[in-house]
């Protein structure tokens, strides 16, 4: 490194002096860190990284990289005033770059609501029925002048049903994981067993739809037979005597989409759990609490919630999961509260199933239903990450 | 405050411990609570193995309770039924993915073979045996690809704008914000929008490539959100040691930052690419079924449907094949074609895994 040299910044516009006496000082850092903040902003422009390096003075900036990166200084014959320009220009471009990449981002999002509107409304006004309170979908008019009929209420009601169920059996399981990741299993495994947890995410929707549909279908019977003989009384889980139960029905497709969003909700779990003080867990622990206690007064109080937001990011995915309720669900467009008797049609499944065959007036039912699911979606996962951003930020 | 009497340990259990269960009592309460749930079983006549299972866990669960109760009191009880507890709720989790893999793989092996890798569909009857998913996985290479070449630069240049210029400002946190909601977007919705955008706005046909344009939406917060996670892990000195020597803030960026985040954005590109290429339901509406070796993707016309396959709407399609037939040959392709999804989903995590470890390895 060249002895003793007072070196401005390429990028320090012409005109500024390098003041000498001022460097050498704890500004150093702080003209580095403004610069970071704002670096275009009126104050930090014009003083930005003013630099004076003095290696035999023990004021020099500590953060150095130990390895003299001397090269990368700009070659000494390039004059100022044209290395500052092509730098300003250089920035100006990637900035520019980077910028317009992250407002993609923003275009996407408003693009989807607007185009789906856009397809939804005129389909919308050809509906002789209500939207809101119809079961049945059959937009196409049969014949020439005949009666467009379709409405959401037996989508909404199975996807909200299955979606509720997935979440509902997948949040303590999930919890129990995150705890046992964090807390139980022995150090050297964690992370292995974190990896294989996620494996699950790993397996595509369509995986989990034929596996669901050929595998665990069958497989229930006893199960729901046990549910029936147990909690028929409630209702909810009873089933015609004619019908195999939990074939192809809601309580199949929710246990399905419990296993999809049990590793998305785990991993946030663990995540919100790494946050607790360390002081608090090993405060309660010298205090003489047991584990669970610790857990119970330290862990879940700090996390609940990011439990709750983790929670709400997995009903999310179920609400919005297609293939695997697809394949599952034996399609039936009506409100049956049976849970374990096979149908049930979804937003999704309907759109996956319908799509083919649909005409000019389905085309926009199935956006319109789509543009129901977003709109859902959007406003569980915003709620999510409201919650997660409060509870990440203190 | 000092206390005077002195304190005399008994012989099994410390003053400040309390008594507690040996070591061998856990397995042998589990063992009694499978004995138990046995001869339960024997003597109702049930042989439902799940049912075992359960009676068996549920006994251990009681009996460990009561056991530690009765010898540790109310405290140790309660702790020892959470970690069980918490024990279950990870074999739970186990059972599925283990199920799924045993299945997958004792279904697919018996279609797996070379010529299902190295032949088309073409001129093989859709319900007739034979055929294999060659252009499939042509399809899913390609339309995956085209994905990775459009999402990348963009999500690691999104994520450049939020940890480098970005910090603070309320663009910035907005476009964070709709980076999270966009990992919820619903894989179905992304197919409709790009549906309506591209084939319903614009006039095109069916092509790879709209199936492409529909998985950059999913694929795009992904990349963006490990890209930034990664670049928040650079440390500032490297940073303000580079502005030090007079680098410009580009060129801090491309040659210092980057390099050194580089292991780390290459794992979350493959997670993001392994999430994009198991997706199923937006390739539905957009690239169409097809049966021959197509590898052009781009030729998407107003006039001429241009469909391409890939794994998942070929499994979709020969599940359709089946019609429900457990015996067709349909159906053993559909599960070939699901194990090869599978297993090219985890090499494509396993190189992830393997390029964080490399970067951690290098500091």
């Amino acid at each position: 490194m060249a002895d003793t040299t007072e070196q401005a910044s390429a990028e320090e516009p012409i005109g500024l002096r390098v003041i000498p006496g001022r460097a050498d000082s704890g500004e150093i850092a702080a003209d580095i860190a403004g610069g970071e903040a704002a670096p275009d902003g009126p104050r930090p422009a014009d003083r930005r990284p003013l630099v004076t390096v003095r290696p035999d003075t023990p004021t020099a900036p500590a953060p150095m990289s130990p390895t003299p990166a001397t090269t990368r200084i700009p070659a000494p014959d390039r004059t100022p005033i044209a290395a500052a320009r092509s730098t300003r220009r250089g920035d100006a471009v990637f900035r520019g770059m980077s910028l317009s990449a992250g407002t993609t981002v923003l275009v996407i999002m408003a693009a989807i609501a607007v185009f789906l509107v856009y397809r939804a409304v005129p389909a919308l006004s050809a509906d002789d029925a209500n939207f809101f309170t119809t079961k049945e979908w059959f937009p196409d008019p049969s014949t020439a002048g005949g009666a467009s009929v379709f409405g959401i209420a037996a989508l909404a009601f199975h996807t909200v049903v299955t979606a509720l169920l997935g979440m509902v059996v997948a949040v303590p399981v999930a919890i129990g994981i995150a705890l046992f990741i964090t807390y139980y299993a022995p150090r050297r495994l964690a992370s292995a067993l974190a990896y294989v947890v996620d494996l699950l995410a790993a397996v595509p929707s369509i995986v989990f739809g034929l596996w669901g549909a050929f595998f665990l279908a069958p497989n229930l019977t006893g199960v729901a037979v046990f549910l029936d003989r147990w909690f028929g009384w409630t209702g909810v889980l009873q089933y015609r005597p004619d019908s195999i139960p939990a074939n192809r029905s809601d309580f199949t497709a929710g246990l399905v989409l419990a296993i999809m969003i049990l590793p998305i909700v785990s991993a946030l779990a663990r995540e919100v759990f790494r946050q607790v003080p360390n002081a608090h867990v090993e405060g309660s622990l010298a205090l003489g609490a047991t584990r669970w206690e610790m857990i119970r007064m330290s862990v879940l109080p700090f996390g609940r919630a990011g439990v709750v937001s983790a929670a709400i990011l997995g009903l999310g995915r179920a609400l919005g999961e297609t293939l695997a309720v697809t394949l599952i669900l034996s399609s039936a467009y009506n409100l049956n509260v049976h849970i374990l008797e096979d149908g049930g049609v979804t937003f999704a499944s309907n759109i996956a199933l319908k799509y083919n065959e649909a005409g000019p007036i389905g085309t926009g039912a199935l956006i319109a239903s789509g543009l129901v699911l977003f709109l859902l979606t959007l406003g569980v996962n915003s709620a999510s990450q409201y919650l997660l951003r409060r509870q990440l930020k203190g | 405050m000092a206390t005077t009497t002195p304190v005399r340990p008994t012989s099994t259990a410390s003053i400040l411990r309390g008594q507690r269960l040996p070591r061998w009592a856990v397995p042998a309460v589990g063992l009694g609570a499978l004995v138990l749930a046995r001869v339960l079983f024997g003597l109702t006549g049930n042989h439902s193995t799940l049912g075992f299972v359960v009676a068996a866990g549920l006994l251990f669960a009681v009996a460990l309770t009561a056991v530690s109760f009765a010898f540790e009191g109310p405290r140790q009880a309660r702790d020892r039924l959470a970690t069980t507890a918490v024990y279950t709720a990870f074999v739970l989790a186990m059972a599925p993915l283990a199920s799924i893999a045993a299945y997958t793989i004792a279904r697919g092996v018996k279609r797996l073979d070379g010529d299902f890798l190295w032949s088309s569909m073409f001129l093989i009857s859709p319900s007739g045996p034979g055929g294999g998913a060659y252009h499939a996985i042509v399809g899913s290479l390609l339309v995956t690809a085209i994905t990775a070449v459009i999402a990348v630069p963009l999500g690691v240049l999104t994520a450049i704008y939020l940890v480098e210029y970005g910090e603070g400002r309320r663009l910035a946190r907005a476009i964070s914000f709709f980076v999270d909601v966009m990992t919820g977007v619903p894989s179905i919705v992304a197919g409709l929008f790009v549906f309506t955008f591209w084939m319903l706005v614009l006039g095109f046909q069916q092509s790879g490539f709209a199936g492409a344009l529909s998985l950059v939406i999913l694929m795009l917060p992904v990349v963006v959100r490990s890209t930034e996670e990664m670049l928040k892990l650079v440390p500032q000195e490297l940073r303000e040691a580079s502005y030090a020597l007079g680098i410009p803030r580009w060129k801090t960026i491309t040659r210092v930052v980057l390099p050194t985040a580089f292991g780390g954005i290459v794992t979350g590109v493959m997670l993001g690419i392994a999430r994009a290429m198991g997706e199923t339901a937006p390739l539905l509406l957009l690239v169409g079924t097809q049966v021959r070796i197509n590898f052009d993707p781009f030729g998407f016309s107003h006039t001429e449907s241009n469909p391409i396959s890939t794994l998942p709407t070929y499994i979709f399609g020969q599940l359709t094949s089946a019609a429900g037939s457990t015996t067709a040959p349909a159906f053993d392709r559909a599960w070939a074609a699901a194990l090869v999804l599978i297993i090219l989903i985890m090499l494509l995590n396993l190189v992830a895994r393997i390029a964080a470890r490399f970067t951690k390895a290098r500091g």
